[in-house]
């Protein structure tokens, strides 16, 4: 290909023949489960958005008590596209959310931890974990009742924990109580320290996704692996942007016709609302802990919850350890029916808790 | 040969044992601050353990509760359909929401995971583990005077 003066200067200086190189040499096995490879690209595009809707929000909100809900009040009925960029915001954390729990069961379900992708999935579960976490501390900083009360419960759970859990209350809290402390601390967590995290993780789990390729699954591989693959460059990446674009599209519909609430300035001094929930991804947690009973086997029930869930979650990161023979190149049924076990129930947990009534 | 690399090995050993543990140590002197810088400081907890109520005894009707102030926790005031006055700390023994009172079902209710606790605090049905704490209300010229017990 023939280049330009600038482009033989910047190469001179950063070396763009050997990134074209690398580009041109990255392929996308082409089978049936193809459509799965989306999903990872997708859950990244849904992070910029975030990243970008976040810049912009930080030029009105005000991290404090007194002052949070107010500014937000302000940024949605009078700063221009004030309630476009929050709806946006909202929305699309909640999409991404959602892609990134499809990119992880798809990974699950298609074994692609098989060795040496081991450190792919480890990345990509602390990723899952991250958002999460951006999520908690994102609900938070409207200062609404919702957010007061879902921050209450969320951060009592830690204190669940034996030995160290008082210790990680204060220190989430940033005293005994939900106050402004702790909306200035997860202020900070939200904009500085997980966005840091990301980019670490991140970082590596990209790197690792091009060192190794994309994992072809076993049933494929089997039947004599792929004949097919087309070019990362431009084939995927046009593929991916109409993806992208589709997914804007979306969040400017869903940011319109449904534009995030506000609801009421949260009140230390004031019975939990009936109804009170959580973000729809902790809603399945959320009403685990509202049918457990108050005692399991002489221990109080919520800490059964929260130890369980802490194990299911260990669990999760170390699926590509236990699985030993998908590691052996075999077929691992248990570890298809442990994820679609996972699956339906987080599914039935979350229709019960938008279903039932809050008194039942 | 292994005469006279070992003297340089051992000055490598040493050299290395001073690098690491200067390394240690500069990582202890950053990461002690900053652990320290993280925990809040101890707050004065609110020392009240009585507290005169705005409300006088005449408001609060039969079959009703609502939140006051003890210091900087929520307690909750109730009037029983009987007409005695009750309080207990508002926070649910559970997760830490704060308790209503219901009057259509005439106890005490916590709206985060469905806790029923009845007019004396103790847990009925639900996840909460323990009962809410008690506390002694007294009638002084006709205002209401909550205290912990002694």
């Amino acid at each position: 290909m023939q280049h330009g003066s600038l482009w033989q200067w910047l190469d001179e200086r950063v070396g763009l023949a050997e990134m074209e190189k690398l580009a041109k040499q990255k392929e996308v096995p082409v089978h049936r489960h193809t459509i799965w490879y989306y999903f990872g690209g997708m859950t990244l595009f849904l992070f910029l958005v975030q990243v970008t809707t976040g810049m912009l929000l930080l030029f009105y909100y005000r991290p404090s008590a007194e002052e949070a809900y107010e500014s937000i009040q302000f940024l949605m009925t009078e700063v221009q596209f004030g309630w476009l960029i929050r709806s946006i915001h909202a929305w699309a954390a909640n999409l991404m959310i959602f892609t990134l729990f499809v990119h992880l069961f798809s990974v699950l379900f298609l074994k692609a931890y098989r060795p040496p992708r081991e450190l792919t999935w480890y990345t990509g579960v602390v990723l899952l974990g991250v958002a999460l976490a951006f999520g908690f501390t994102g609900y938070l900083l409207p200062w609404n009742t919702l957010a007061y009360f879902a921050t209450r419960v969320g951060t009592e759970i830690v204190a669940v924990l034996p030995v160290v859990g008082p210790f990680l209350l204060r220190l989430l809290r940033g005293g005994q109580e939900v106050t402004g402390a702790t909306l200035t601390r997860f202020f900070a967590i939200h904009v500085a320290i997980l966005p840091m995290l990301t980019v670490l993780c991140l970082a590596l789990h990209l790197f690792l996704v091009q060192k190794h390729g994309m994992s072809v699954p076993r049933g494929v591989e089997q039947r004599g692996g792929t004949t097919r693959a087309m070019p990362f460059v431009p084939h995927f990446l046009l593929r991916d942007l109409i993806g992208w674009l589709s997914a804007v599209a979306m969040l400017a519909v869903l940011a319109a016709f449904f534009p995030a609430e506000l609801g009421q300035k949260a009140d230390p001094f004031a019975p939990a609302p009936a109804g009170i929930k959580p973000e729809w991804y902790f809603m399945f947690m959320f009403q685990t802990l509202k049918y457990l009973p108050s005692h399991i086997l002489g221990i109080e029930g919520d800490v059964v919850g929260i130890l369980g869930f802490g194990a299911a979650g260990l669990f999760l990161l170390l699926i590509p350890f236990l699985d030993r023979r998908a590691a052996r190149g075999q077929s691992s049924p248990l570890f298809t029916l442990i994820g679609i076990a996972m699956v339906v129930y987080m599914l039935l947990l979350t229709y019960l808790g938008y279903t039932v009534s809050p008194t039942k | 040969m292994t005469e006279v690399r070992e003297p340089e090995g051992t000055r490598r050993r040493l050299l290395n044992w001073f690098l690491s543990t200067s390394a240690g140590l500069f990582l202890v002197a950053v990461l002690y601050p900053v652990s320290r810088y993280l925990m809040p400081p101890q707050v004065e907890e609110s020392t009240a353990r009585t507290v005169r109520l705005a409300v006088t005894p005449g408001e609060v009707k039969p079959n009703s509760g609502q939140i006051f102030k003890f210091g900087s926790r929520p307690g909750l005031l109730i009037r029983t359909p009987s007409g005695e006055l009750r309080a207990f700390a508002a926070t649910c023994t559970h997760l830490a929401c704060i308790v209503q009172y219901r009057s259509d079902l005439g106890h005490i209710w916590c709206a985060c995971h469905n806790g029923h606790f009845d007019l004396n605090g103790k847990n009925l049905t639900g996840p909460p583990p323990r009962p809410l704490e008690r506390y002694v209300v007294k009638v002084q010229q006709d205002r209401i005077v909550v205290s912990m017990d002694a």
